[in-house]
């Protein structure tokens, strides 16, 4: 079949999810002309990227938390800076607590601790390549993957010459641990830069693939000011100026398919609307298994859907603190950076074997940020808010997550004590998102970081599914823009940005 | 199920009707067809198939595969799974269907019998309880497979219908074709379908394993006035291929067992496009159809009618060049049509009427190996196809 997928330039859009990428995509398909309208199940535009109250007087970003990979193409074109966003710091350091002396790097630089001139030039190194690495990484971010995708990969790859060529060749699907193991001394070096490769996703340093995934970390990162809702308020910003239409409180309940092409969607109030081109950001399960039904798919492609690695390991951890709180080493000034508890190797890899067996960390680690320092409008005078990536989690906790949930929150707790004696004593208030919350927050099934593992198996053309990674799907009409699809999660705005294409291109699957 | 859990012990078993069959089985030769040993031939493979043809012959068909799909969502399940618009298919009815991958590749062909409302049993030559249940994603449907809890009989021939007549089941010569009733047999229920890989008047027979045997003896009490003879897999075989009945394994390859991507084949290519129904709504491969429709086909399965008497055994097919065209994939010399005849899987454009075709043929005679090029020609509908097996009511003399 060869019907586009365009639709003509006057028809309507639908954009299902109001997620950072349903707006940027909203805002593209707007600025060129199309008449678009999003439909947010939420009370506020966002998805993962949004700013919340979570206790009275105290907000925080209750998903994502922290800025560090949005394309700077996206952020030019829709014209952020002046639709609102700025930031409340930016190039934060990442502070290694310890039992001992904190270690603080930023990016190849070591600012402080206890490192040997030998790791310290091997990790100027070693940063160094990995931002070229990512780089090349970055500009396949930004392309509609096709047949023809992995040759410019390849391309992309030869070109970084001949030494850099072949080192990617070797460790491209390394685990870290082996890559850390073999090049650095210091164990405490070792567990930040591991970091890098599990946030997110359902991996241990010594898991395959670990050095591809901490790829996605080569950036500076920020915090938004009035957190990461104001990210996506400027996009929503930005999308409205280009005559998008946004309304929120509008979960859809189905997608209305006629003759095997798009003919709507059905709200769950029951109201109908009409749109032949209908681009989903809801994670691909969500899409093809609930919205639109496994009956309108063929069946290997249902299942192969079905078979989409989804189950979240991250948990979001919100404290509200009376007071500034005090970490073990770290400075006043430094509060504010990007506080980190991975001391060691063995410890991350440590922490995530119990994931393997549907048990969470009884010592977990953390990324953590206290925003409040920088940003003072998110906390009543004089207190803080601390927001935490807590790994690892799995969705499915044999225990269930509802006996889970107090007792997870407490090994993080003493996880934090560790480092942080006093925190627990300027606690006023405390909430532990699971994946299942997550879920239940975000309509993001499995609660999944990127609605969907991002692996070398569930990457480019083979992401979410073949068959659906060209942002078109087998429904006539029917296109994705979400974290499930190219380039993956974060925030980003990438797959917004190419799925707006592939509808003006009408490209299929 | 009647299959023991101590299937490490014995992996293949003797059918319910085993006592019967090996006792008729004078050649003692036996064949495996899936979990079961089943008789190649019983006495003669030639006076098999001329009983067949003539009188009419029992073939034990417990080993088909067999599925049960229920379910309120069945009907719909059915639909998604397979080509044909089941919702036509009304209660009592069997309809001859094929399945496809999401390329529109040819899983498997079997029957399926629309039972009564939301039930169906669907007959396969392959195992497909894996296929059906992941295709049931989204479906509220149970599947099972069955195979094991019916016993099945192929009762087929010119006086098949009388011999189901003496057995006293009342008004079955008017038991349309394809049609399904059901009749009380010894305390238990007895199924007929006019129904059958013959190409010939005939019915199957689905009843208790625990009734397989008394079932037997009963046809062949009743049936011997009129000729009714036991009839092993070879003589099933010829008379397939003169209905021009294709087989999976043979005629083409199922989908999911292919490596290489040019093996397998579309119900286009296999002249099923009949079967394929475009209006009935979504069913697994229907895009990848339409664009083989819009696109054109890769291969078309010919029925050959073949110049000489020597089978033309796997062999290759030329056109008027010489050039290798495509390949037998069944042949036989046919009795009952009196020709040498094959199916042939070749190469679009090739395979209309009046094609200028060449087969290669391989005989051997007192193990001197000859070879010649036989002329073939393509023929349309069945190589035998008896008016008996439409007519209405059924002959029952
Ligand atoms: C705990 C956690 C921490 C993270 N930390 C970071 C971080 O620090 N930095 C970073 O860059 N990324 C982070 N991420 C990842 C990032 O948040 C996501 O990858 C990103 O937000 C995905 O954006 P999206 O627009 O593709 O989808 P989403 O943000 O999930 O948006 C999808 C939208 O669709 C809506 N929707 C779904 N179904 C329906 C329906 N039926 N009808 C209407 N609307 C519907 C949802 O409500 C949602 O608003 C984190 C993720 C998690 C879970």
């Amino acid at each position: 079949m060869t019907e586009t997928a365009t639709g003509s330039a006057n028809s309507r859009v639908v954009i299902v999810g109001g997620g950072h990428n349903g707006l940027v995509c909203a805002a593209y398909l707007a600025r060129a002309g199309r008449k678009v309208l999003v439909l947010e199940a939420a009370d506020q535009v966002g998805g993962a990227a949004v700013t919340r109250e979570f206790a009275p007087g105290f907000r925080v970003s209750s998903g994502a938390h922290l800025l560090h990979v949005l394309d700077p193409v996206v952020a030019r074109d829709l014209g952020l800076a002046s639709h609102g966003l700025s930031f409340a710091r930016s190039g934060l350091d990442t502070v290694a607590l310890a039992d001992g002396e904190p270690l603080v790097l930023n990016g190849a630089e070591v600012r402080s601790g206890t490192v040997s001139a030998a790791d310290r030039a091997t990790l100027a190194e070693y940063v160094a390549r990995q931002r070229r690495y990512a780089a090349v990484l970055a500009r396949q971010h930004g392309r509609i993957p096709a047949p023809w995708s992995l040759a410019k990969f390849a391309f992309d790859i030869r070109r970084l010459g001949r030494a850099d060529m072949r080192e990617l060749l070797r460790v491209g699907t390394m685990p870290l641990y082996d890559l850390l193991e073999d090049r650095f001394e210091s164990a405490q070096l070792k567990g930040a830069l591991a970091l890098d490769g599990v946030l997110g996703a359902k991996l241990g340093p010594r898991s395959g693939q670990t050095f591809f995934t901490s790829l996605q970390r080569a950036g500076a990162y920020a915090l938004p000011r009035g957190g990461m809702g104001t990210v996506t308020g400027a996009l929503a910003v930005a999308a409205r100026a280009a005559g998008a239409e946004i309304r929120v409180s509008s979960p859809v309940a189905k997608l209305a398919v006629a003759g095997d092409r798009m003919a709507g969607v059905v709200l769950a109030s029951g109201e109908e609307i009409a749109a032949d081109i209908v681009v989903s950001n809801a994670d691909p399960k969500t899409t093809f298994l609930e919205l639109l039904g496994a009956q309108h798919l063929d069946a290997e492609f249902a299942r192969r859907v079905l078979h989409f690695r989804t189950l979240g390991c991250a948990a979001k951890l919100h404290l509200a603190l009376d007071g500034v709180p005090e970490f073990r080493g770290v400075p006043a000034a430094r509060l504010g950076e990007r506080l980190i508890v991975a001391p060691d190797l063995g410890y991350v890899e440590a922490a995530f074997n119990p994931a393997k067996y549907h048990e969470f960390s009884p010592a977990p680690v953390l990324e953590i940020t206290i925003p409040s320092v920088h940003d003072a409008g998110l906390a009543p005078a004089g207190k803080h808010v601390l927001s935490a990536v807590v790994q690892y989690a799995p969705y499915d906790l044999a225990e269930g997550w509802d006996t889970g949930r107090a007792r997870f929150l407490a090994a993080t707790l003493d996880a934090l004590a560790r480092f942080a004696p006093t925190l627990r004593r300027q606690i006023l208030n405390a909430e532990l998102l699971t994946p299942v919350d997550l879920e239940r927050e975000f309509r993001i099934t499995g609660g999944h970081w990127h609605h969907g593992e991002l692996a070398l198996d569930q990457f480019m053309m083979l992401r979410p599914v073949p068959g659906a990674a060209q942002y078109a799907t087998p429904v006539g009409g029917l296109f994705l823009c979400g974290a499930g699809a190219h380039p993956g999660g974060g925030v980003m705005g990438s797959a917004g940005r190419n799925a707006a294409r592939a509808v003006l291109t009408g490209s299929r699957a | 199920m009647t299959i023991p859990r101590e299937h490490y012990l014995q992996a293949v078993f003797p059918t319910p009707f085993h006592p019967r069959t090996s006792a008729a089985n004078t050649l003692n030769a036996w064949h495996r067809w899936r979990d079961y040993t089943v008789a190649d031939a019983y006495f003669d493979v030639a006076l098999e198939y001329t009983a067949l043809r003539n009188a009419c012959t029992v073939f034990d068909l417990s080993p088909m595969t067999k599925h049960l799909v229920t379910g309120p969502d069945a009907l719909a399940f059915m639909n998604r799974l397979v080509t044909r618009d089941v919702a036509k298919l009304k209660p009592g009815r069997v309809g001859y269907t094929v399945w496809c991958d999401d390329a529109g590749q040819v899983v498997d062909d079997g029957t399926i019998f629309h039972l009564r409302d939301h039930v169906y049993r669907l007959c396969s030559q392959e195992r497909q309880l894996d296929w059906l249940l992941g295709s049931a994603l989204g479906f509220d449907v149970s599947i099972t497979e069955e195979t094991h809890d019916v016993a099945a009989l192929a009762l087929q021939g010119p006086t098949s219908c009388a011999v189901l007549k003496r057995l006293g089941l009342a008004g079955i010569e008017t038991l349309a074709p394809f049609g399904i009733r059901g009749y009380a047999f010894e305390g238990g229920d007895l199924t007929v379908s006019r129904t059958g890989f013959t190409g010939d008047l005939g019915y199957e027979l689905w009843i208790d394993p625990e009734l397989a045997v008394p079932l037997w003896d009963r046809l062949f009490d009743v049936g011997r006035v009129v000729g009714v003879k036991p009839m092993g897999t070879f003589a099933l075989e010829m008379s397939r291929i003169e209905a021009g009945f294709i087989q999976a394994g043979v005629d083409f390859l199922p989908a999911d067992r292919a490596i290489r991507a040019d093996r397998t084949r579309s119900p286009f290519e296999l002249d099923l496009e009949w079967l394929v129904d475009f209006k009935k709504g979504p069913f697994t491969g229907r895009r990848a159809l339409l664009e083989e429709k819009a696109r054109g086909s890769r291969y078309r399965l010919v029925k050959l009618d073949v110049e000489g008497n020597k089978p033309a055994k796997d062999a290759f097919i030329y056109d008027r060049r010489r050039r290798n065209i495509g390949v037998v994939t069944s042949s036989m010399w046919s009795p009952a049509a009196k020709s040498n005849i094959a199916l042939a899987s070749v190469q679009m454009p090739y395979g209309t009427p009046g094609d200028e075709l060449w087969a290669e043929i391989y005989y051997q005679k007192e193990l001197k190996w000859s070879r010649f090029m036989a002329r073939c020609t393509v023929v349309e509908g069945a190589f035998y196809n008896p008016p008996r097996r439409r007519v209405q009511p059924a002959a029952d003399c």
